[in-house]
């Protein structure tokens, strides 16, 4: 073990890995962000960042390391033979590939080599190290896994077909066209009727919230307060139904809505969504009822409130970031809410967004269209999210939330 | 005298528990019909012969027109039964008959008419079969008539024998998945889904949360980036997915292909061992965030004293995570990975959306819809639900014989 942690080898090894992981990092961002042919030369990444580890290791100082790493991709990118190769690439796209990449190797570098020096490390030093290369490796990476699905969709939304099918990778805007971007938002909201489907998924979410409260409160309550026979039995067979994978439920609800008439009415939607949601909130909310303080509550019986007053004069404004949070997560489940609406709709008027997004899936139908219907869908939900992160990130965690 | 302390109920704690039944009331009646009903009838159905054809049981159908005028002036009657092999017992037509018009002749044997109340007595109607009833009449105005006759809907009832209420039942539908190497592949591809699925989102989420556990400027924007997997519409990612590996024209392969990783296209979501592992994957990719932020939310709760202290007793990092930190965790990990195996295991849109359940996809929930949408034999589309909720039965035994030692999720 000592043999391994030298400080020469330990910088010579993660020199090595993190030019292999920025260079193909670099080269898969300008990839997508122009669409010209830029690659990762995994050998000669490894080879040139064990040389550049080491000699970073020597020199240990900031403005020497990004000066460095500049240096090692500005000449390898111009001799056409290093850790990044090009093909076609014009020389604003390499000067910026080159100082992103330089800068990214060198910083980083610098910043992993903190507390390690020549010689004998000891395991403290060489643990953290590389701690420290897994934490940059680790942003790079999660960042990458949850952006670039995204990126894609709201790109391939801005484009056209013969755009898409001639580069895939090519992702550039043509700026010149103005609004004309926007033409897959346009059509979806005047000849697919994106407009109602979105005021429908609005008025099937918000009453489901609705609803959903108003039944769960009581609920919660008293599972949280007051003492009765069978609590235990009934806390936990709200967890089960919880549980119950909604597919087994839609065949018969299906059969019995086919049968009543119920199938294709938003009324029939809404006597099953809040069904789905009421077992988790009155579990989210029990949880939180039974924090507060029970004195307070109490009190309020001595002056002569019923129970019913007492909730709704004391429990409810004590709770009110709870309520917040378990709205926003109703609101998030019924807002995305796609197996019953695809199976239970099929008049367009009654659609609701996520279920107008799955007509949109025909091979007559572009594909920016299919991919404007999705951020369509996806933005506000997102927009409410990080605007009210606090209570949604409070929310999931204190309901151990469906998937 | 001493005061003793009641025993038995009181009025008091009746009234208290009278009081919670009564909040708990309308959860419980609303849980009852969406949840427990279904679940009966799936039970139900489950041994029922019943295709997708059979939902709509065989039922009258009547059209009725006024034909001719003056002398030749007529109501017709169509009947038809929708079933082309099932018959309809008993069934009844009635109609009104319009003011200022007369009866014409003599009514059909089997019609009665009582004031303007018109009634007939069909009996049964075979399968396939058409019936046809004339009303000779006679009028004073006969465009008025026309109308009239058409404002007054007519009425027919009839009975008939629906597979879903009869005392038909078979063992068919089981024996139908249960047979053949077919449902063995099912229980395979799902288990395999499940078990790397959970697996594979908790070791990225473990990871995640490690990155995000100490605050520095911009953590809460990571936070809030990091869940949008978890937080947009299943619809809206599964199709982004498709969109980016699509074989033809999808950027990941384009992006392959430059880097020379592979010569030709890569079809990720249609080769046979390849689309179940990106359908995990894609599992794991949008489930991370979930055991991110519960393993994160432990952690900012163990207390940093025994950090301090493994410190001044010369701990590594990596001994600090192994000894002080992962026993931390053990609990909340344990509970999240059997709530994401049961959650995993009833997963149905991501497979749905992704591959439909081709190319070895195919998992017990996936095969519900295939079997009674795909197949139209709503039957066997039961039995397979049935043996879904029979896992999922034993799971959360499992799990509340589990939960009751790791409470405090």
């Amino acid at each position: 073990m000592t043999l391994i942690r030298r400080g020469y080898l330990t910088a010579a090894v993660i020199g090595a890995l993190w030019t292999m992981v920025i260079a193909t990092t670099v080269a898969i961002t300008m990839s997508f962000a122009t669409g010209d042919g830029f690659r990762p030369s995994i050998l000669q990444a490894l080879l040139m960042g064990a040389v550049l580890g080491v000699v970073l290791l020597r020199i240990p100082q900031r403005g020497f390391a990004m000066a460095a790493g500049v240096a090692l991709f500005v000449v390898t990118l111009w001799a056409g033979f290093g850790p990044m190769l090009t093909e076609g690439v014009g020389t604003m796209a390499l000067g910026v590939a080159a100082l992103l990449a330089g800068l990214g190797c060198g910083w980083g570098l610098h910043v992993i080599f903190a507390e390690i020096r020549p010689g004998p490390l000891s395991r403290h030093e060489f643990e953290d190290a590389i701690i420290r290369f897994l934490t940059g490796f680790g942003y790079i990476f999660f960042t990458a896994i949850v952006a670039i699905p995204f990126y894609v969709m709201v790109m391939t939304s801005l484009k056209n077909q013969q755009q898409l099918v001639a580069n895939p990778l090519d992702f550039s805007l043509d700026l010149t066209q103005g609004w004309g971007l926007f033409r897959s938002y346009y059509e979806l909201f005047t000849s697919y009727n994106f407009g109602t489907y979105m005021v429908n998924s609005l008025f099937i979410s918000v009453m489901t919230v609705a609803v959903t409260l108003l039944f769960s409160i009581p609920g919660a309550y008293a599972v949280a307060r007051l003492r009765f026979k069978g609590r235990a039995a009934f806390s936990r067979s709200i967890l089960l139904i919880y549980m119950v994978p909604v597919i087994v439920l839609a065949l018969p609800i299906y059969i019995g809505f086919s049968m009543t008439g119920l199938r294709n009415t938003i009324f029939g939607i809404l006597l099953i969504y809040p069904v789905t949601t009421i077992p988790v909130a009155l579990y989210m909310l029990q949880g939180y009822f039974r924090g507060l303080p029970q004195e307070v509550e109490e009190a309020g019986l001595m002056d002569g409130l019923n129970r019913l007053q007492v909730i709704w004069k004391i429990t409810l404004p004590l709770a009110l970031p709870a309520l917040a949070s378990v709205s926003l997560y109703v609101f998030m489940i019924a807002w995305n809410e796609f197996l019953l609406a695809f199976m239970l709709l099929d008049d367009p008027s009654k659609f609701t967004l996520t279920r107008g997004i799955a007509s949109l899936n025909s091979s007559e139908i572009p594909r920016q269209h299919l991919m404007a219907g999705a951020v369509v869908a996806t933005v506000p939900i997102m927009a409410l999210f990080l605007g009210l992160e606090r209570f949604m990130t409070k929310g999931l965690t204190a309901g151990s939330v469906k998937g | 005298m001493t005061a003793v302390p009641p025993n038995g109920t009181t009025p008091l704690a009746r009234r208290e528990a009278r009081l919670a039944w009564g909040l708990l009331a309308p959860t419980l009646t609303s849980v009852a019909l969406v949840v427990v009903l279904p679940l009966l009838a799936i039970f139900w159905i489950s041994f029922k012969p019943i295709g997708l054809a059979d939902l709509r049981p065989p039922a009258p159908i009547l059209r009725e027109s006024v034909l001719g005028a003056g002398e030749d002036l007529r109501v017709e009657y169509r009947l038809r039964n929708s079933s082309q092999d099932k018959q309809v017992t008993g069934v009844i037509l009635s109609d009104i008959l319009p003011e200022g018009v007369a009866l014409r002749g003599d009514l059909p044997a089997v019609c009665t008419l009582q004031g303007r109340d018109l009634s007939c007595d069909i009996g049964t109607l075979e399968g396939g079969y058409n019936e046809r009833i004339i009303i000779p009449l006679a009028a004073e105005d006969a465009d008025r008539t026309e109308a009239l006759a058409e404002a007054s809907l007519p009425n027919v009832t009839g009975k008939s024998d629906s597979i879903l209420t009869n005392t038909t039942f078979t063992l068919d539908n089981f024996a139908r998945i249960f047979n053949g190497a077919e449902f063995w592949g099912v229980l395979g591809v799902t288990l395999f889904y499940t078990v790397f699925g959970t697996v594979g989102a908790l070791g990225v989420g473990l990871f995640a949360a490690l990155l995000l556990n100490k605050s520095f400027r911009g953590q809460g924007i990571l936070r809030g980036l990091y869940l949008f997997p978890y937080v947009a519409p299943i619809i809206a990612v599964a199709f982004s997915w498709l969109i980016l590996f699509d074989p033809f024209s999808g950027s990941a392969n384009a992006l392959l292909v430059q880097m020379g990783v592979t010569e030709g296209a890569i079809n990720f979501f249609g080769d046979r061992p390849l689309a179940l592992i990106m359908v995990t994957v894609f599992e794991i990719w949008r489930y991370f965030p979930l055991s991110f932020l519960f393993i994160l939310a432990r952690m900012q709760s163990i207390d940093s004293d025994m950090y301090e202290a493994a410190d001044m007793d010369g701990a590594s990092p990596f001994q600090k995570f192994w000894y002080l930190s992962l026993p931390q965790l053990l609990g909340i990990l344990s509970v999240l990975f059997l709530l994401r195996f049961i959650w995993t295991f009833n997963k149905f849109d991501d497979i749905f959306l992704l591959t439909g359940g081709n190319a070895g996809t195919r998992t017990l929930t996936v095969n519900v819809y295939e079997q009674a949408f795909a197949v139209s034999n709503i039957g066997a589309g039961a039995a397979v639900a049935v043996v879904i909720f029979l896992c999922l039965l034993s799971f959360s035994v499992f799990f509340f014989k589990f939960m009751s030692r790791e409470e405090g999720l």
